[in-house]
């Protein structure tokens, strides 16, 4: 049994379909971008992962749990915009991953102190530790972002899902993001779905790329029928899955001739 | 250069602020002894050094029978309900914005109804007020309440629904019940809000409570304004109004004060 299990997912609003028999499976530890056109549901199929949404048809389960009906602490989530909490400092932020779970929100005495204690040590190995005290809106766009998915981190999902979630950055800050993302996940592997708009950051960082389109096209009707995955690539090895295969070589039978 | 670039220095922007101040005390100086040339027992526009007189007196000499300084009573009075009243339209307005924008249930129960009562014009509920909790200090915080607790609410409300989607579903992620949603994320995000709200709100609160006091009371600014008025007082009716508008001025610049140091993570931008 695969990691995470989407098993025949229609998505529907009223009359408009979005996405519809979209089947996966996913091991666990695989990095999945997705990629497509605009309003080619990919975001829809994201927060069908993050169950913020429940499927019209199908199922969504991942680690063999049951579905899903609201977001919980397996998922963890970084969007383009609006990830961290603008009111909590940068190490609270990172705190938050911890307190949001007890029941009033809050840790206290030797519980904070130690919550505090990871959240530096989080924020040094990912190199924020000299603005910890900050406000997010002080922060760059780049550093927002990295302290987004750091606060994801803390609360160890088992999926994590990032929604273009270096859509907003400048080119050379997008590198630096994809390094970063790399390094976490040598450190911790983790099970990742990304949705793109770039391609090639699609196929630099993941190991498969699933392409949302809609292969029914009702001129008449263009909300009659949804998108659903077209293409699943190997994008291991840089897109090209087999080069690094020899061909075997008969060599007997090179040698009899 | 065009208008809209064109921006004063230091110097001048002090003077043009000062300037409507001068330029309404002088009006005020010339009628008042224009009105004073043509009959010296005139009393709708009292000269300026009577003004420093009465306000002097005023704020200093106690009245003969009660051995009370008046102002200071009424100032104690009118703070203690417009406070109340602010304070408590205030939680409730938290409370109900809270419980409207976060729990689809409750918007759908309340959001239409908060709406409607926020309509109804309070003054025209200052009768059923009187009749029901009385001529004392309840119904005239009670009318605060009901005149500034309903615009307060929707407005949170609203703002409620504005903070983005997306804080709300990380905060799920992170573990986050629906309470330490509301207590964590939405609450301190919409505190600067109330504060503003609150500001916002007083102008309308000293309105109906000088409505109030002015209809049935025994004390109170309000109160002692349309007692002088009797007499024509103008004196001490400008006194009073200019002590209401410095009161006024302070408590919005004491929240103001207070939203600045409380809130610094709404200024943090780079």
């Amino acid at each position: 049994m695969s990691f995470v299990q989407v098993r025949d997912v229609w998505q529907r609003y009223g009359t408009r379909s979005i996405i519809e028999r979209v089947n996966l499976s996913v091991e666990e530890g695989a990095f999945i971008s997705i990629v497509g056109a605009s309003g080619c549901g990919k975001s829809t199929f994201l927060r069908l992962l993050l169950a913020e949404e429940q499927p019209t048809r199908g199922e969504v389960s991942v680690a063999g749990a049951p579905p899903a009906r609201e977001p919980d602490r397996a998922r963890g989530v970084v969007f383009q915009r609006y990830s961290v909490f603008p009111h909590l400092s940068v190490r609270d932020n990172i705190v938050a991953a911890e307190s949001f779970g007890t029941r009033l929100g809050w840790l206290w005495g030797a519980r904070l102190r130690e919550a505090k204690a990871r959240a530096d040590a989080t924020l040094a190995r990912i190199g924020l530790d000299h603005v910890a005290g900050h406000y997010p809106a002080a922060l760059s766009g780049g550093m927002q972002q990295r302290l987004a998915i750091a606060q994801a981190l803390t609360a160890r999902p088992r999926i994590l899902l990032l929604d273009e979630p270096f859509g907003a950055l400048d080119p050379g800050t997008r590198v630096q993001m994809h390094d970063f993302l790399t390094e976490l996940r040598a450190e911790n592997p983790m099970t990742v779905f990304m949705v793109t708009h770039d391609l090639a950051e699609g196929f630099k960082l993941g190991d498969r790329v699933l392409v949302f389109d809609k292969p029914r096209w009702d001129p008449h009707a263009p909300d009659a029928y949804g998108a659903t995955i077209t293409y699943d690539f190997d994008a291991r090895h840089g897109g090209i899955p087999y080069h690094h295969l020899r061909e075997k070589v008969d060599e007997p039978a090179f040698a009899k001739a | 250069m065009r208008l809209i670039n064109r921006k004063p220095g230091r110097v001048l922007a002090i003077v043009l602020a000062a300037l409507p101040f001068v330029a309404v005390a002088l009006a005020y100086t010339i009628g008042s002894e224009m009105r004073l040339a043509v009959n010296p027992q005139d009393r709708l526009l009292p000269a300026p050094a009577t003004l420093l007189d009465t306000a002097i007196r005023t704020f200093t000499e106690a009245e003969r029978r009660s051995g009370r300084i008046l102002l200071w009573h009424d100032t104690g009075a009118s703070l203690f309900r417009l406070l109340s009243g602010v304070g408590i339209a205030a939680l409730l307005s938290l409370v109900l914005g809270l419980v409207i924008g976060l729990l689809p249930v409750m918007r759908g129960t309340l959001s239409n109804f908060v709406a409607v009562i926020s309509m109804v014009p309070p003054l025209a509920l200052l009768p059923i007020l009187f009749i029901f909790f009385g001529l004392g200090e309840l119904s005239k915080v009670v009318l605060i309440v009901i005149g500034t607790a309903p615009v307060m609410t929707r407005d949170l409300a609203q703002r409620v629904l504005e903070i983005p989607r997306e804080q709300i579903i990380k905060a799920q992620t992170l573990g986050a019940s629906s309470l330490v949603i509301a207590l964590r994320v939405v609450l301190p995000q919409v505190l600067p809000r109330l504060i503003i709200n609150m500001r916002l709100s007083l102008g309308t609160a000293w309105l109906f409570l000088i409505a109030a006091e002015a209809v049935a009371s025994e004390t109170g600014l309000g109160y002692r304004i349309f007692l002088v008025r009797r007499f024509l007082a103008m004196d001490i009716i400008l006194i009073y109004v200019l002590w209401i508008t410095l009161l006024a001025f302070l408590l919005d610049w004491a929240l103001r004060a207070l939203s600045r140091r409380a809130f610094r993570w709404l200024e943090a931008g780079l």
